[in-house]
């Protein structure tokens, strides 16, 4: 039994695309195995907490996104690309993951900077990009395919510090353009899934949760199965929907 | 005019050669449509004839509603749209005004100009209006038809992937107040800080909201969306708090704060899943009333019909005695006898409002049946991620029966599970016929099935319960 922890990072300002979901299902899937985990909730001008496993940011109206930039600029951008260049886990959501590239130029043509961790830059564009997406993903050897729903306005692009998180299969993904969704440097990840992501993507989650276990106790494992036919259900259905096939 | 307005009139409405049909020929021409449509088994025909009526004669939307010798009055909100415009019309009735109104729900720009067919209007024997208008086609309808009464009742976070973001529905609101003539009264919500911004200084305004603590909560609920100040961006303090944002919020930093209110209920009595009752003070005296119709939300409802009811002119004794008889609009709080037992729809389409539903089925001290159906069509929202803000976690200790159902009824499902409810005791069911058999099938006794759909869901199973003789299709549910 371990014990895992989460930093959830400006819960109060990002949080519109359920980013709780998300946190529900690491708390969840630990706690079945039998592994504890305590969740941080680190709002803005507080000190980043170093020793956290998995820094959780989601995403965020226009207004409280300007204010954490401004944040991560002055408070907690050094500290929290330390901690994940020394192997902690990073979930970026939507505007976090805008925020956890080199920043986004608004629709206004403001420009926010974002903290690095990720090599992809993201200038929003004249219209927003909605609806249903999957992708596929192959990371360390292992095909997964997520599902989720995305709504920004931004097109990233992924420089060659980075690897794009999958390929879509359906949607618009980074920049309705080059075919990538996210982006992914190490343990840190970026996308524009949400609806919220983890859930119905039982197997990512599991994936992201193996990372935080091997660096919270430095041995890698892998996690016990559970009973996730509701979970897979939720994720066949989507792609169904979609004339899509499982993989 | 403004420019916004006229697109969504131009951008849908058909081009060409049609000539300029006269205002009274138009008007029958487009009402032909609604028959059709009703007798072909459509629908109720509540949005189309208006896109014939506006495609003949474009303009006819302001003409008809200059026709209203009394006026209109105009409802806004993301809760209490429906349910509010029909205490108001309740109100306004009773004061012998003959009024049309738009009270199936269809709130868009067509839904309004489908409403203006009524033909006392061309007649003259109709004299006022009472309109609820959707969030976004609201400065649309307000640029061409300037109401004598504006109501705003509260701004909460629906279907982002429609709208994209609050703040651009309250910059749009601001740019429609500040184009409306002064000679509009504001009603406005003191109690919603994004709602109290609203105000500029130019429009008499005449403030409601809820002065009860002790029906109040000093926590936040979890969907709580403008808790920043609209002036400063500083946190707002809150004594207290009673729907998502709403209560009695004040600014640390810059010391804006909650307006005093003209109208306010200052004895909130919630009786259960049946009533609410009320005791407010007014400019114009006291009114007690009891309404048919539960929960906290419906306390907002009641007052802020009050506010705009007084606004317009209608006495007190008349407005507590009209809201006294009034019921429920179609699918919320909407109850419903079949094969001996009974259900209650419970409209529940975005977290804020999801939240008082659930607030207000624990006021039923019974262990709860509850049916509970997600659809992400484009009325509900295409984007579901809203159910992971709701509160569900409050009604898991209450919960005797679960059935889930819905176009997305597994994310239900796991909405549930990661809240921590036992998933071999959840029922699954695609189908919503099956959804309401099984979930009817499991009620004991004179248990009550509570049943908390989003809209198109709660459409679906009125259907059903229509085709079952159980009730009356929503158009005709006046």
């Amino acid at each position: 039994m371990s014990r895992v922890r989460v930093c959830h990072l400006y819960p109060k300002e990002l949080n519109i695309y359920a980013d709780r979901g998300n946190i529900a299902v690491l708390k969840r899937r630990l706690e079945w195995r039998g592994h504890h985990i305590e969740v941080h909730e680190c709002g803005l001008g507080e000190s980043l907490p170093l020793d956290a496993d998995f820094y959780y940011l989601g995403g965020g109206q226009d207004r409280d996104q300007l204010l954490v930039a401004a944040d991560l600029a002055t408070v907690k951008g050094d500290h929290l690309r330390s901690v994940v260049a020394d192997g902690a886990v990073m979930l970026a959501v939507c505007g976090g993951y805008q925020l956890a590239g080199h920043g986004y130029t608004g629709v206004n043509g403001v420009r926010m900077p974002g903290i690095g961790i990720l090599d992809a830059d993201t200038v929003a564009g004249s219209t927003r990009l909605i609806g249903d997406v999957a992708i596929d993903i192959d990371i360390e050897g292992r095909q997964l395919t997520v599902v989720g729903f995305e709504n920004h306005a931004g097109r990233t692009h992924v420089g060659s510090g980075s690897v794009p998180l999958g390929t879509v299969r359906y949607g618009h993904g980074n920049n309705d353009s080059d075919h990538t969704e996210g982006a992914r440097t190490g343990r840190a990840i970026g996308t524009y899934l949400h609806g919220p992501l983890l859930p119905k993507n039982p197997d990512f989650a599991d994936l992201l949760l193996e990372w935080a276990l091997a660096h919270a106790t430095g041995i890698t494992c892998e996690l016990a199965p559970l009973d996730d036919e509701i979970e897979t259900s939720a994720h066949d259905a989507a792609l169904a929907r979609r004339g899509s096939r499982p993989s | 005019m403004a420019l916004c307005g006229r697109s969504i009139v131009c951008l849908t409405a058909p081009r060409g050669n049609v000539a300029r049909l006269p205002l009274a020929f138009a008007v029958a021409c487009a009402r032909a449509v609604g028959t059709l449509s009703r007798r072909l088994g459509k629908g109720g025909g509540t949005s189309a004839p208006g896109r014939v009526l506006l495609g003949v004669r474009p303009g006819a939307v302001g003409e008809l509603a200059a026709r209203l010798p009394d006026g209109t009055v105009m409802v806004s909100a993301t809760n209490g749209k429906t349910t509010t415009s029909r205490l108001l019309g309740s109100c306004i009735t009773a004061k012998g005004w003959s009024t049309v109104a738009n009270s199936a729900g269809a709130n868009l720009f067509f839904g309004v100009a489908t409403a203006l067919l009524d033909p006392g209007i061309i007649s003259g024997t109709t004299t006022f209006g009472v309109f609820e208008v959707d969030e976004f086609a609201l400065p649309s309808v307000v640029d061409q038809v300037a109401p004598r009464v504006l109501l705003l009742m509260n701004v909460f976070r629906d279907q982002l992937d429609r709208y994209g973001e609050l703040e651009s529905i309250l910059d749009s609101w601001a740019q429609m107040i500040s184009r409306l003539p002064t000679t509009t009264t504001l009603v406005l919500n003191a109690d919603d800080p994004a709602i109290a911004a609203l105000d500029d200084g130019r429009h008499p305004v005449v403030w409601f909201g809820l002065d009860d603590p002790s029906v109040a909560s000093a926590q936040m609920a979890h969907a709580a969306d403008s808790t920043r100040c609209r002036r400063c961006a500083h946190d707002l303090g809150y004594a207290w708090s009673t729907v998502g944002h709403m209560g009695e919020w004040a600014c640390p930093q810059c010391g804006a704060h909650r307006p005093s209110r003209d109208v306010s209920a200052t004895r909130v009595e919630l009786l259960g899943v049946g009533a609410v009752r009320l005791e407010m003070r007014t400019p114009q005296g006291s009114i007690s009333t009891q309404v048919a119709l539960p929960g906290l939300h419906n306390a907002y409802n009641v007052v802020a019909a009050t506010a705009a009811a007084l606004a317009l002119g209608v006495e007190p004794e008349i407005i507590g005695a009209a809201l006294a008889q009034a019921d429920a609009a179609f699918g919320r709080a909407e109850r419903v006898e079949i094969d001996g037992k009974s259900l209650v729809l419970l409209l529940a389409k975005n977290p804020a409002g999801a939240n008082v539903t659930i607030q207000t089925v624990q006021l039923d001290p019974a262990p709860l049946h509850l049916l509970v159906s997600l659809n992400d069509r484009t009325a509900d929202g295409r984007d579901v991620s809203w159910i992971w803000d709701v509160d569900y976690e409050m009604l898991l200790p209450r919960i005797a029966h679960l059935t889930v159902t819905g176009d997305r009824a597994y994310e239900l499902a796991l909405r549930f599970v990661y809240a921590g409810f036992p998933r071999e005791r959840i029922q699954i069911e695609l189908g919503a016929e099956a959804a309401l058999d099984s979930a009817l099938d499991a009620l004991e006794g004179d248990g009550v099935l509570y049943v908390l759909p989003t809209y198109t869901a709660m459409l679906e199973l009125r259907s059903i319960l229509v085709n079952r003789g159980a009730l009356r299709a929503y158009w005709e549910h006046v």
